[in-house]
């Protein structure tokens, strides 16, 4: 059977014309991500209001009688939930993966646009179940993130009855959701190119969300099954996951499973899970710093290369978060080289970024600034990774703040940073009005040094060995007075950020709504969403034809050419030259 | 061998063409390739279970249940070991032989023949599913539990019940999806754009079901 391409396919196009079929039962990926944009901030700031009652109490011990130390444990478990899955993963897969992929590759919308639709109805779901465990008897799980059996589903935890078991199936629905989503842009990616798009002329951001979309069909079928294991653990009694023991006094009827099982599995999960947040993380960055640097983005293939290596190591080193479990030496000896390596392409990445910004025409904006800031922020959350990576300075650090900077470092503020600056970066397209810089920039200041004084701090604190998950450290002998006055601080810090925060909702808001319109490629981008015909893209998103593409998505300050960008849908020939010459660009 | 003229530098050539072109990577329906890749997602949840399944056998303390007393039947008076067991996988494997059937008269546009293929298949897949009720049923009557049974380890019923379960759940909308695809193919649905590649895409589900269960079979009724 002849099959013929999805570009050369003669378009059906079907408009959607009531309210309903246009914003809320939509097919269109614009529209979806924009959803799912809205829905993952909306929880985000949930997550960030738990941070803040988290810091309140570790800041000002015993000065806050409501939160008690159930309710603390109950923050620390929904915080980092929430950031890690139903925020980070939601907005750059779900929102920036559904809006950038057709857009970026030049096609009409995703290939299947009703699993497109389910996926995010099964995502807000997902997130209603998460939330209602908020206003069941026992509250919310408080296991910690790691969900560990036998503690998390064992009488004396938070939440141990109700609680995780609406986590558990709010998990399940988000992974079907991301499976739907997922298909979807793995397929689009590879299927539906425009004339001319080639792998290798592939933005950044699609390669970094490609390989994350790759990423998380694999590793999220281990969360899926360990989470279907310890709901049967929890309801129908089996011993998966619980080995034979007495709790609160009493034989539990569980006898021999394996509790480290559950750990395998999770991490399995949940070291790629690191990369499904930073690989989209990465792209994007790169399309940002090579736009307002105007320079291409140094050794593009080295790059895309790095994204598809970092991706295939991610899934052989996840029992670096279990040195202390107990595993065989020749275990950690494996995992901590293979951890060591995943420094190489990474290193090749950010030295690639600093390349990019070498003798560029920087033009400092609001994406810019927080870009900038990603590379800073990287950087320091990586090396502190070495730290962690090497089993023997690992153990005395496991389980202290040292631990907490290390992660919130690079895969909590570096992928927020780096949100941001997306976010302020297509603000323009995807709204069609202009936000306000100044607002954008108190924003990135206050959030750039307030990160800062939050987790530089904690490092010190993981120094001395003050342990996390504590609900208060009381009077020790190994921690100094001065330990306190520090986390007085941090918490300072950290309400500090919160609170700015709301200027940079204050500034989307009222620039949806009062902003000034945007010129239709107000950053000179080459990249093809800045080349629709209609900003924002309608339906469709390209009118009558699709575009074809001639170059890479760089061309950016070509020697001789009057603009200082050559979209990548420019024919050759229309490319003015200062002399009249004709143009040679980077392929031609 | 005799058909296949490329050489493996040739099929190589083709395959770096594929990936370095524009438009598409594969020259397969989008559906296609959509659904290996959803196949292979799949394979890592039966991996994750699998695994499981072998972890918790070396972890539990209690002597695990001999496979071919517990899945033994006794007919006309002998117990048979592993005779169900038998039938539903040989019903399984006939399943694919008539899913594959459909596709080859899906090549040519046959539309009765695929029909009813795919509904033999279907009937097939529920009849396996039957008989995975009645085996259910008569462990269950036998004392077996997810939280345990009178054989040995208590793991033995979880696992067994939780993977069968959800290899079962795979056939049962397997089952639904023929059904479905075989009346939209009856009533001309994919005579518009003379496009039959959804029974193929049908059949790749198919065949994944069922070389899952051969899996599953090695390793729950032969270990």
């Amino acid at each position: 059977m002849s099959y013929i391409p999805i570009a050369d396919q003669t378009d059906e196009m079907h408009d959607p014309h009531t309210f309903i079929a246009k914003y809320v039962w939509s097919q269109d990926h614009k529209v979806i991500a924009i959803q799912y944009g809205t829905v993952a901030v909306a929880v985000g700031l949930v997550a960030l209001v738990l941070s803040a009652l988290m810091r309140l109490q570790l800041g000002f011990p015993d000065s806050f009688a409501f939160i008690d130390p159930a309710e603390y444990y109950q923050y620390v478990t929904m915080h980092g939930m929430i950031m890690v899955v139903y925020l980070l993963t939601a907005l750059f897969l779900g929102g920036f993966g559904n809006y950038l992929i057709p857009l970026q590759i030049g096609a009409r919308d995703m290939v299947f646009p009703f699993l497109n639709m389910l996926s995010f109805w099964f995502y807000l779901v997902s997130v209603i179940i998460l939330m209602a465990s908020f206003f069941i008897p026992g509250g919310p799980t408080g296991a910690g993130w790691t969900l560990y059996p036998p503690q998390a589903i064992t009488a004396g935890t938070p939440g141990a009855d109700g609680g995780i078991m609406l986590m558990l199936a709010s998990l399940a629905v988000f992974i079907i959701a991301f499976t739907m989503g997922g298909l979807n842009y793995v397929t689009t990616v590879l299927q539906a190119r425009t004339h001319g798009m080639t792998l290798m002329r592939m933005p950044l951001s699609v390669w970094g969300i490609f390989v994350a979309t790759i990423l998380g069909l694999f590793a999220f079928p281990a969360l899926f099954v360990s989470a279907v294991m310890m709901t049967f653990d929890n309801m129908l009694g089996t011993s998966f996951f619980m080995p034979a023991m007495v709790s609160l006094g009493e034989t539990l009827d569980h006898t021999g499973g394996g509790p480290v099982l559950f750990q395998h599995l999770f991490w399995f999960f949940g070291h790629p899970e690191v990369y499904i947040v930073a690989l989209p993380a990465f792209g994007l960055v790169s399309d940002v710093l090579s736009c307002h640097a105007r320079k291409n983005i140094f050794g593009y293939r080295m790059m895309v290369w790095a994204i598809v290596a970092i991706g295939g190591l991610s899934f052989i080193v996840w029992a670096h978060h279990m040195y202390v479990s107990g595993m065989n030496p020749y275990f950690g000896f494996f995992f901590a080289f293979t951890t060591l390596i995943i420094a190489v392409p990474t290193a090749i990445k950010v030295y690639n970024w600093v390349l990019t910004l070498w003798e560029g025409n920087i033009r400092l904006t609001v994406p810019m600034l927080f870009a900038c800031g990603f590379i800073f922020t990287f950087v320091h959350g990586g090396l502190t990774g070495i730290f962690l990576g090497n089993v023997t300075v690992d153990l005395p650090l496991s389980d202290t703040y040292f631990v907490i900077a290390h992660f919130h470092m690079v895969m909590g503020v570096s992928p927020v940073m780096v949100l941001f600056a997306a976010l302020y970066h297509w603000f323009p397209k995807m709204s069609g009005k202009m936000f306000n810089v100044t607002l954008g920039k108190i924003h990135f200041w206050a959030t750039f040094f307030g990160t800062y004084a939050i987790y530089l701090p904690m490092h010190y604190l993981g120094f001395l060995g003050v342990p996390r998950r504590y609900y208060s450290m009381g009077t020790t002998d190994f921690i100094p007075e001065s330990a306190n006055t520090l986390n007085a601080n941090i918490t300072m810090a950290a309400i500090w950020v919160a609170v700015f925060q709301l200027v940079f909702i204050f500034n989307m808001i009222w620039s949806v709504w009062r902003g000034k319109k945007s010129d239709p490629n107000p950053w000179e981008a080459t990249t093809l969403e800045w080349q629709t015909p209609d900003n924002p893209p309608c339906h469709g998103n390209w009118g009558a034809e699709l575009p074809t593409v001639y170059r890479w998505a760089y061309e950016y300050s070509v020697p001789g050419v009057v603009d200082d960008f050559v979209p990548q849908n420019i024919p050759a020939k229309d490319v003015k030259t200062v002399d009249g010459s004709p143009y040679i660009g980077h392929e031609d | 061998m005799s058909g296949e003229s490329l050489s493996v530098s040739g099929q190589t050539n083709t395959v770096v063409a594929d990936w370095a072109a524009d438009k598409q990577a594969f020259h397969v329906p989008w559906g296609k390739l959509m659904m290996w890749i959803f196949l292979i997602s799949d394979t890592f949840i039966f991996s994750c279970f699998l695994v499981g399944y072998m972890n918790v056998r070396r972890t539990t303390t209690d002597p695990w249940p001999y496979p071919s007393e517990v899945f033994a039947l006794e007919l006309f008076g002998q117990n048979i070991p592993l005779i169900l067991i038998a039938i539903m996988t040989f019903i399984l494997i006939t399943s694919s032989g008539t899913m594959a059937l459909a596709v080859r008269y899906a090549h040519f546009r046959d539309k009765q023949k695929i029909f009813w293929l795919m509904v033999v298949t279907a009937a097939f897949g529920a009849s396996f599913v039957g008989m995975q009720a009645f085996e259910w049923t008569k462990l269950i009557g036998e004392g077996v539990r997810p939280w345990g049974n009178p054989f040995g380890a208590p793991q033995f019923g979880s696992i067994f019940f939780m993977v069968t379960g959800f290899h079962g759940l795979h056939v049962s909308c397997g089952v639904i999806y023929l059904l479905a695809i075989a009346f939209k193919v009856k009533k001309g649905d994919y005579d518009k754009k003379n496009d039959y590649s959804i029974v193929e895409i049908t059949g790749l589900y198919w065949h994944f079901v069922d070389l899952v269960w051969v899996f599953i079979f090695a390793f729950f009724y032969l270990w």
